[in-house]
């Protein structure tokens, strides 16, 4: 096995290991689901006329995507650091850029797992039928993961400790959620208030897996704010990331 | 206590050890953080097969020192290279033959024994046999245990395991037994005798006197970011040894100013029923002889030895700090 397929498998039956992680990962967004199933009831005219569920759907996703992204990488990638294990592999043939990579590849894993299962389940319990436009939709989540990952690294970089770095992601985790319409909806926004969201990571990221969900192909401009933010965080993260 | 001045020529180092190959060279290594100056001017040359001790009080720059030979830190001055290669501009050819053991590195919780080296393993061309590795180091039956379940020497043990399994040339190990008990060090220390054996060549970070006189073939005292002195651990007691100290209890009581009339003795002093005294090479034979002509005996007559903790607080003129504190 090469080191990086090691790394990867290491990464990923350490995730076994911590079962908070995969609660959050899994469990979180579809307990919400079943949640906003169940208080759902047709199409609703304050909502752009889709059902609740309907709505949630995108936003259940990217609250998944951006968790994993904004809190669960950074946070262990800081204790990782914090725990010399990235020094220690600076000491190895292998880089500890390999680690990242397994780190990412692992909660991507989880966040792939996760959006099947919400689908799957919104579909056959709730009714909301899977994306129309399935490219469109693919290519919205990864673009958003890419964001929240690129984000997330950026987190880690200034955290000078796991624990900062985990106060760091909540704290921007919930200004992102907002935006993203986790407590008001995109559509029952006012517009100025739906104008910034689509200025941020994660508001343009709902908006362009809703409108992959109904059908249409994303709109370029919410792709174009995810692969800026995508790109701008990557290359920050990459001057500003320590190994120690 | 020793002038600086008498140690002459183990300050120069080198000289006599000039042999074989040298596998790690530092010449005039230089190195800060901002306007801080953690290792000022360093020079040494480890040989073939030898274990090497870096000795100094916390803040020395050994750590800086290692670091710069391990290609983890950018020296600013001064050259280094290891088995040939400059570590500053050739960090790849070194990461297969070099093993490092970092200080106060740790690992996942989660992570299991047989899991780590499996893992390290797999980062080398040609490891060592994993299974092999863990029973050489008694880490046998713990394949299953996680890291935060293993107790202080597991873990040094694990760390030492995990900076072989690569096959290296070279091992730098850094605060070996720092937190450990002494029958864990006592278990340490043999094993990086065993490695040793094994053809590895072992640079050793240390504080620890005790460490440093048990392990290390040659030794360079750091202080302030200078090596004060280098030789083997023999040669730096030596060099501070002055002449000799006796300690008896008379029998009967001795008047002192019948010893302190010979030429030989330099002090005398009284703690508690014991006469101590020092004096020169030969102090002993005159003390017995005058003793003898008197007819006293000398009950429980020792000599003592310098050991290298004198040494190094004559080199440093600090007080070392034991294990225990330092932990």
């Amino acid at each position: 096995m090469t080191a990086t397929a090691r790394l990867a498998a290491t990464e990923w039956r350490l995730l076994r290991r911590e079962p908070l992680v995969l609660a959050f990962g899994f469990a979180f967004p579809l307990a919400l689901l079943v949640v906003m199933g169940l208080a759902s009831s047709g199409p609703d005219a304050d909502l752009g006329g889709i059902s609740l569920i309907a709505t949630y759907v995108p936003i259940l996703i990217a609250f998944n995507l951006s968790m994993l992204g904004i809190s669960v990488l950074p946070t262990a990638m800081a204790t990782y650091r914090e725990r010399g294990v990235l020094k220690r592999l600076r000491t190895t043939p292998v880089s500890p850029w390999r680690l990242l990579a397994a780190q990412i590849g692992v909660n991507t894993v989880v966040a792939v797992g996760a959006v099947i299962i919400v689908l799957v389940v919104a579909d056959l319990a709730f009714d909301v039928s899977l994306p129309g436009q399935g490219l469109g939709f693919a290519l919205a989540f990864l673009l958003t993961g890419a964001a929240v990952f690129a984000f997330g690294l950026c987190i880690a970089s200034v955290a000078p400790t796991a624990r900062t770095a985990n106060v760091i992601g909540t704290l921007v985790w919930f200004p992102l959620m907002f935006f993203a319409g986790l407590w008001i909806p995109r559509a029952a926004m006012g517009d100025t208030l739906r104008a910034v969201s689509d200025w941020t990571p994660v508001g343009a990221a709902v908006a362009s897996l809703q409108e992959a969900m109904a059908g249409s192909f994303p709109e370029v401009k919410h792709l174009l704010v995810l692969l800026a933010y995508a790109v701008a965080g990557s290359l920050l993260a990459t001057r500003l990331f320590r190994w120690e | 206590m020793v002038k600086s001045d008498q140690l002459g020529d183990v300050r120069t180092g080198r000289g006599e050890h000039a042999a074989p190959m040298s596998v790690i060279e530092v010449d005039n290594l230089h190195k800060r953080y901002g306007e801080h100056v953690a290792v000022q001017d360093v020079s040494f040359a480890v040989e073939e097969g030898e274990i090497f001790g870096i000795l100094g009080p916390n803040g020395a720059g050994k750590t800086t020192t290692v670091e710069c030979v391990e290609g983890l830190r950018e020296r600013d001055g001064g050259t280094v290279r290891v088995l040939g290669h400059d570590p500053a501009t050739d960090p790849a050819a070194l990461r297969e033959l070099v093993g490092a053991q970092l200080q106060e590195a740790e690992l996942p919780d989660r992570l299991r024994v047989g899991e780590a080296l499996d893992l390290f393993a797999s980062f080398y061309r040609a490891p060592a046999d994993t299974a092999e590795l863990a029973a050489a180091l008694g880490l046998d039956g713990l394949e299953h245990r996680p890291f935060a379940k293993l107790s202080g020497g597991q873990r040094q043990k694990l760390s030492i395991a995990l900076s072989l399994v690569g096959n290296p040339q070279v091992a730098v190990l850094d605060e070996l037994t720092t937190g450990l008990d002494p029958a864990a060090r006592r278990d340490t220390w043999a094993l990086i005798e065993g490695v040793r054996e094994r053809g590895v060549t072992i640079m050793l970070v240390t504080h620890s006197m005790e460490e440093a006189e048990r392990l290390c073939d040659r030794v360079a005292v750091v202080d302030t970011g200078r090596v004060v002195a280098l030789g083997t651990p023999g040669e730096l007691v030596s060099a501070v040894q002055a002449g000799q100290v006796l300690r008896f209890l008379p029998r009967p009581d001795v008047d002192d100013r019948l010893l302190a009339d010979l030429p030989q003795v330099t002090e005398i002093r009284r703690e508690r029923d014991e006469v101590v005294v020092a004096g020169g090479a030969d102090v002993l034979a005159a003390v017995t002889a005058a003793l003898a002509r008197e007819g006293i005996f000398p009950e429980r007559l020792r000599v003592e030895q310098a050991t290298l903790e004198d040494a190094f607080v004559a080199l440093t003129g600090r007080v070392p700090v034991t294990a225990e504190e330092a932990a």
